[in-house]
């Protein structure tokens, strides 16, 4: 599997969503300006192939497009917990195939059973708490797609730090001080720990590679078991970046390698795409990470005189992820 | 409906027979994790499965918070769906017990009690549902296997009821009756098939802007639903009116389901909510849960003869907690003796004495209330120890009403 045929054409899809007559999620949810996870969502409805069902655990996302007796969601939409989406999603998934196998609700003309299954978190409710429930649920083979909007760290409760993020970061329990300047550790490596399940799909997305995630998604929806796409989040309250600036951050981000856009098929076949490719293959198209980080209030303590080191260390272990996926990719020696 | 069917009887502990429940209860989910004492129900679905025997589908899962995740997914999804845990894993569950009582998902599970770490202990008791009694659940505790069998069965019809809409956990004893081998009278499969039938979930008024139209509260692309919003102080406390009028409607048709079953089966507990035993001209009663009151009711009868009026209570259904049934059965009472199998450190006394002596305060002749707490960690408790209460609990006619509770079988 993941290939696909289907070419996203902004043009078909827009008519599309215009006869279905919704988008997945309604303007005016309550998404901060700047953040893109409502984004992500969109690029994820666009590249559905049939209904769409979602899971959400608990985060922005859920807390953000949901205050009843509002909601934003044009499509089923179920919260649970914090760390049980995925198994919830189990659930779900054994459920419809039941009730389809039953032939239960044919010819109720009230009740669809033909969905595909999306489960939203955020990356404290994927990295860290619900990361058990995950595997689990990848281990044994239900079909559904994870996509993780990963902005590095618990936003929802005030910034606090995840296994998510990333070396000197700044967050309300990881803050610059005098003695310890930010996250003295880097990220869990998610995507490899993933792609060990060895499931189906695997991948990375970034928002501003609206064509690239699309694809992806498509990939996701079409593949035959679990899928997990990971997608690069920005957090204007997190990470003090300007609102305005979070697609150009999508686009730095993949560009200084910081967040290089790959796929891994069945857990074995890692390839880089396009945006990363052309990197892989020109090097000094590679931007320094001081790019990125200079763009994010976050990081500000690493420019001091005295902390220098740290945009250093940034830089060496960016590069060290970079390598290593190289390697992976079959693009280094 | 005919007089009782013809039923087969078989040889099988309180695990299985719980099992068979399912199997015949026309579950579209299990998702369950394994745990002493419970593990037996499991497995046995499993074979029953894997064998052809049940059309289900089964979900391992890793944990028993997934095991009730897992089972809220599939009920929020259309389906009926099945679960059983024990002690840690029921605590374990603790989180997810609260959301699928509050969005009203009609799980049932089956609870084989048994004692909260630590220490570690496998044998029964009953602080593990105990300490679920405020999560929302409808609680049933069962006697002895064929009860088990009885009440789970019982328990679809009673969660999917359109009046209630509430999650059930059926209790067993561990290992004294989950492990333990009894006759079981099981009813043919179309049978329980006809009485259960299959889940048809409930159906929601669309707002009138939309027109007069109901729809099934279930995932469903056709009428999108978010379930499990964000619920602030604006209208969180409605919600909660809901469940607590839900569960104040659940009495009625627990015993009209009783009944019903009754019908098909021959087999009835009291009125579905106590069940008493010679308990009509009693002057000391007491009152329990599980399977020691069924020693409880020969040690009745060994009292009876000796000329004690002493009758018992056991006490089926926790949640909804049967008060108006306890006043009416204690009026005329002249002392009571309550048996938990539970404490509740720091309180006056177990869970089971606290909510019987608040039922009892109304009352112009407040009967003398005894406490006991026993069996913890699964500690016996022979008939010797209860004709020793009872006895106690029949002098007892002139205490004053300051709580005393006791602690038999304890060493010094």
């Amino acid at each position: 599997m993941a290939e696909t045929k289907w070419v996203p054409n902004i043009r078909q899809i827009a008519k599309e969503m215009h006869e279905r007559g919704f988008t997945g999620i309604t303007p005016g949810h309550r998404l901060c300006a700047g953040c893109v996870a409502g984004t992500i969502v969109r690029q994820v409805m666009m590249a559905a192939r049939k209904p769409v069902v979602v899971i959400n655990a608990t985060g922005c996302l859920e807390v953000a497009t949901t205050i009843f007796p509002y909601t934003a969601w044009q499509v089923p939409w179920a919260h649970n917990a914090f760390e049980n989406a995925a198994a919830v999603a189990s659930g779900v998934e054994r459920a419809q195939a039941k009730l389809i196998r039953d032939k239960r609700f044919e010819g109720d003309p009230d009740i669809e059973m033909d969905y595909d299954i999306v489960v939203f978190g955020g990356d404290g409710g994927t990295y860290d708490i619900g990361l058990q429930a995950l595997s689990g649920a990848l281990e044994r083979g239900h079909k559904f797609m994870y996509v993780l909007y990963d902005n590095e760290a618990y936003m929802n409760t005030g910034i606090q730090r995840s296994g998510s993020t990333p070396f000197g970061a700044w967050t309300t329990t990881t803050p610059a001080g005098k003695v310890i300047p930010g996250k003295p550790v880097g990220k869990k490596p998610l995507v490899d720990i993933i792609a060990a399940h060895r499931i189906p799909y695997v991948a990375t997305v970034s928002p501003y590679y609206w064509n690239d995630a699309l694809v992806k998604f498509r990939k996701g929806f079409e593949a035959d078991g679990p899928v997990f796409i990971r997608a690069f989040s920005t957090c204007n309250r997190g990470w003090y970046n300007a609102p305005e600036e979070s697609i150009a951050i999508s686009r730095l981000a993949v560009e200084t390698c910081v967040f290089p856009l790959y796929e891994v098929v069945n857990g074995v076949e890692w390839r880089l795409s396009p945006p990363s490719l052309a990197i892989a293959k020109n090097p000094q198209k590679k931007k320094p990470v001081e790019e990125y980080l200079k763009t994010q209030r976050r990081f500000r303590h690493m420019f001091k005189p005295e902390n220098r080191w740290m945009i250093k260390r940034f830089q060496e272990m960016v590069d060290y992820e970079w390598e290593l996926l190289l390697e992976r990719v079959g693009l280094k020696g | 409906m005919a007089k009782s069917v013809q039923q087969r009887m078989m040889s099988l502990n309180g695990d299985e027979a719980v099992a068979w429940a399912a199997r015949q209860s026309n579950v579209d989910v299990v998702a369950a994790f394994p745990i002493t004492p419970q593990t037996i129900i499991m497995e046995r679905i499993a074979e029953f499965i894997h064998d052809g025997l049940m059309d289900s589908e089964i979900i391992r899962v890793e944990s028993e918070h997934s095991a009730l995740s897992a089972s809220w997914g599939a009920s929020i999804a259309g389906a009926r769906a099945f679960t059983a845990t024990a002690a840690n894993g029921l605590a374990l569950m603790w989180e997810i017990l609260y959301i699928v009582a509050s969005s009203r998902a009609p799980v049932v599970m089956a609870v084989v009690n048994r004692a909260l770490s630590a220490p570690i202990n496998i044998h029964c008791d009953h602080s593990d549902s105990m300490g679920a009694r405020d999560s929302g659940w409808i609680q049933i505790y069962s006697e002895d296997a064929q009860e088990a069998y009885d009440n789970t069965i019982q328990a679809f019809r009673i969660a999917e009821h359109e009046n209630v809409q509430l999650p059930v956990m059926v209790m067993l004893d561990g290992f004294l009756i989950s492990h333990t081998m009894q006759n079981v009278q099981i009813l043919p499969e179309d049978v329980v098939s006809d009485f259960v039938g299959y889940r048809k979930p409930s159906r929601i008024k669309l707002p009138e802007f939309y027109g007069e139209k109901e729809i099934p509260l279930m995932l469903n692309p056709k009428y999108p639903i978010s379930i499990g919003p964000l619920d602030l102080y604006d209208y969180y406390f409605e919600h909660k009116m809901q469940q607590i009028e839900a569960m104040k409607r659940a009495p009625e048709v627990i015993k009209e389901i009783h009944k019903e079953f009754a019908e098909i089966s021959g087999r009835s507990y009291g009125d579905g909510l106590l069940d008493p035993y010679r308990a009509e001209d009693a002057d000391a009663l007491i009152m329990g849960i599980g399977s020691t009151m069924g020693t409880m009711k020969a040690v009745v009868d060994e009292l009876r003869e000796e000329g004690k009026k002493v009758g018992s209570v056991r006490i089926r259904t926790f949640r909804p907690f049967p008060a108006d049934e306890i006043r009416k059965l204690a009026s005329g009472v002249s002392s009571l003796g309550v048996l938990d199998r539970s404490a509740s450190f720091g309180a006056e006394g177990g869970p089971l004495f606290m909510e019987v002596r608040s039922a009892l305060y109304s009352l112009k002749d407040r009967p003398p209330v005894l406490g006991y707490i026993y069996g913890l960690g699964g500690r016996d408790m022979p008939p010797r120890l209860l004709k020793k209460i009872a006895e106690e609990v029949l002098s007892a006619r002139e205490e004053p009403e300051r709580p005393r509770v006791g602690y038999p079988g304890v060493r010094e």
